[in-house]
């Protein structure tokens, strides 16, 4: 093995790790809104993710049936749109849900799954058990070879940019803009927040669902990589939580590190052992580390 | 039997012997050895909503990861009976006769150590109550000595049982993968795929079950028992009075873990399998289901709920399959929205008050109890004691000079 060929190796290795770390990201970001500014515990945020993904699949057949000319164009506004709804569900779970709960977290955990099991069985009965996968434009597909022997998957760069895009976005929403300020009073003291003046309830609904909506994106963006099945939100719930608690719930650039972490160490040791055993092992370090540190990599300091 | 039911309460006699009427006398008279296999089957995952009612109901601490506890039990006696049912001669037709058949078939070709001690039947019994036990207490010990509980607790456990199922399905040479450990024939040269045998581990398990409810309610009834709901209402006050609550929130779920394993290691005797589909979250959360039905302080309002709700998954995923998720998400809804004591709260709620008030028609008997503040209430009536009001927990009531 040649020095570019192993040169080659660490970068395509490197840029796997990065792929599953924006994953991961994409992933936790919703959560880290819902679960680590709210502390309301999410079970049906796979589905909400599943929503963003269907809603791709739906748009692409349509354009590809009805407006093939436009197949270049459409993922953009679907994104969009898989935003926007995921963004309603989370409306509407909120208001007929989670808003009567937020004092007993522990029923909020099983109503939820109550919930992603309902929202499993409509998908199930909408776009039946078998998985699908919308037509992506051209542009997405392929790799890019900047040199010889090494490839890079677009869609890869794709998620990375878009993960970039969002949790930019967050960022800015919450600590440049009006939503953000009354998000972080709220958390910070939700007694002295209602006092002077913010409405705590209003605050409550719409960070619920805009955590829902970039589950939406985030479900959106993995159709570029996967196959949807009406379960296939369940598959990342764990992952999910455990990457909002392991970097601190309440800290939003925690959870940004803790992705990289977490995505770093499984993709090294998945490159030394099996699939099975590399995520038995992250998992098992990850377990371990917050037993030892609980409050996580970035605790917020708060006199609790 | 004045002093029993004191001891017992009197709604919570009537609900044991109603229990045991139904399991002893209905059930095995009304239904074939199939349907009575399936009920056995049922009351096994009874023993891991037990477990949660003292756990969660009674302890406050909510475990996503019960499945794991049920596995580890129904794998250790699964192994024990799967090197029982591949001795040499049976398994000749193997590359290597003598080793489980998934071995062989993972080209495996001698049997791994720590399979070994599993040749012997007091060992599996011994590792399948002291391993979950034993996992439980470091799981538990490292977080609630860390004051880790509530929901991180919850995810951390849900952590745990998907690493093992992840491990279990990985490690298929060793542990059967999705499969898990099928064919389990005999145990000491008895065969328990016969009726006769079913039969038997039927009884057994139901004795065992009723032996695990009484256990809990001694538990309940001591001064642990008032402790565990005083720490699950008002934690820090508990701690300061002295006690270092960890200790009581890891023998809570030690406990909840080794009634696990027991369920775990009848559901392989009786059912002839285990696979890390009952090891996984989405058993785990739905044993949670069981309790919640039933009850979540009533032990024998959990039985109650696990029987209902397997029958009712049984019966509508057979009829309407669809329909059944459906209904499943309902019951989780519903369940926490409108009941959150389950049936039990139901019974104690307007069945209680009703029976109350037809005998308060006697002179004598004094009227429905009192409306008294929410939690005293609950406190009275999880300890069954209706007509004797405790003041909500406080240092006199969990003082030692009371024990």
């Amino acid at each position: 093995m040649t020095a570019s060929e192993l040169w080659n190796i660490v970068l395509m290795q490197g840029f796997a790790g990065l792929s599953l770390f924006s994953v991961l990201l994409l992933m936790g970001l919703g959560l880290a809104i819902i679960f680590g500014q709210m502390g309301v515990i999410n079970m049906a945020h796979g589905e909400f993710m599943t929503i963003g993904a269907y809603t791709i699949f739906l748009i692409s057949s349509l354009v590809e049936t009805y407006a093939p000319g436009l197949m270049p164009y459409y993922f953009l506004i679907a994104i969009g749109v898989a935003f926007v709804l995921a963004f309603g569900a989370g409306w509407l779970a909120e208001w007929a849900l989670i808003r009567h709960l937020y004092k007993r977290p522990l029923d909020t955990l099983l109503a939820t799954w109550g919930l992603s099991l309902g929202m499993q069985q409509t998908f199930r009965s909408i776009f039946g058990a078998k998985e699908v996968s919308p037509t992506l434009p051209e542009w997405l597909m392929g790799s890019w070879s900047p040199a010889e022997g090494l490839d890079i998957p677009i869609n890869g760069m794709f998620v990375m940019a878009l993960t970039l895009l969002v949790t930019g976005g967050v960022f800015l929403m919450l600590y440049r803009s009006r939503w953000g300020l009354r998000v972080r009073a709220t958390v910070a003291n939700r007694t002295m927040a209602n006092a002077i003046g913010i409405n705590t309830r209003k605050t409550d609904r719409m960070t619920f669902a805009i955590g829902c909506g970039i589950a939406g994106v985030a479900g959106a963006a993995f159709t570029t990589i996967g196959s949807t099945g009406p379960t296939s939100g369940s598959l990342y719930i764990v992952d999910a939580f455990l990457v909002v608690t392991f970097g601190g719930a309440a800290s939003l650039f925690g959870t940004v590190a803790s992705a990289f972490g977490i995505a770093q160490a499984q993709s090294i040791t998945e490159f030394f052992l099996n699939g099975s055993m590399a995520k038995v092992i992250t998992l098992l370090a990850i377990v371990t580390i917050l037993m030892i540190r609980p409050q996580g990599l970035f605790a917020l300091k708060v006199r609790r | 039997m004045t002093k029993l039911r004191h001891w017992l309460g009197t709604s919570d006699l009537a609900g044991i012997a109603l229990l045991a009427l139904l399991v002893f006398v209905v059930m095995p008279l009304s239904t074939d050895i199939f349907r009575l296999n399936l009920i056995g089957k049922y009351l096994t995952y009874a023993f891991v909503a037990v477990g949660l009612v003292m756990l969660w109901g009674y302890g406050g601490i909510l475990s996503l990861g019960q499945g794991v506890f049920f596995g580890l039990g129904g794998y250790c006696m699964a192994m024990f009976l799967k090197l029982e049912a591949s001795d040499p001669i049976s398994t000749k037709i193997q590359s290597t006769p003598g080793i489980p058949d998934f071995m062989d078939w993972n080209q495996i070709t001698a049997l791994p150590t720590w399979w070994e001690p599993f040749r012997h039947l007091p060992f599996a019994i011994l590792a399948l109550l002291v391993i979950p036990t034993l996992l439980a207490f470091i799981v538990g010990f490292a977080m609630f000595k860390r004051r880790v509980g509530g929901v991180y607790f919850a995810i951390i456990t849900q952590a745990v049982a998907l690493i093992l199922t992840v491990l279990i399905i990985g490690q298929q040479g060793y542990t059967g993968g999705v499969n898990g450990m099928t064919d389990l024939k005999t145990m000491l040269g008895w065969d328990i795929r016969t009726d006769s045998a079913r039969y038997i581990l039927y009884f057994v398990n139901a004795i065992l079950l009723f032996a695990a409810i009484f256990a809990c309610r001694a538990i309940q009834k001591s001064k642990l028992g008032t402790l565990m709901l005083a720490m699950r209402d008002k934690e820090d006050r508990v701690r300061f009075s002295g006690y270092d609550v960890a200790n009581f929130k890891v023998f809570v779920f030690c406990l909840a873990a080794m009634l696990c394993g027991i369920g775990g290691a009848m559901f392989s005797l009786q059912v002839g399998f285990m696979s890390p589909s009952f090891v996984g979250i989405v058993p785990s959360i739905e044993m949670v289901i069981f309790a919640a039905v039933g009850g979540r302080m009533s032990l024998v309002g959990a039985v109650f709920g696990t029987l209902l709700v397997n029958f009712g998954k049984t019966y509508f995923s057979e009829s309407f399959p669809q329909l059944w998720l459906f209904l499943m998400a309902a019951l989780f809804i519903g369940v926490v929205m409108a009941f959150p004591n389950g049936l039990a709260g139901l019974f104690e709620d307007y069945v209680k008050p009703w029976l109350l008030r037809t005998r308060a028609k006697q002179p004598d008997v004094p009227p429905a109890e009192p409306v008294v503040e929410e939690t005293t209430r609950s406190v009275a009536s999880r300890t069954g004691d209706s007509v004797e009001p405790l003041p909500a927990p406080t240092a006199g009531r969990l003082g030692p000079a009371v024990a």
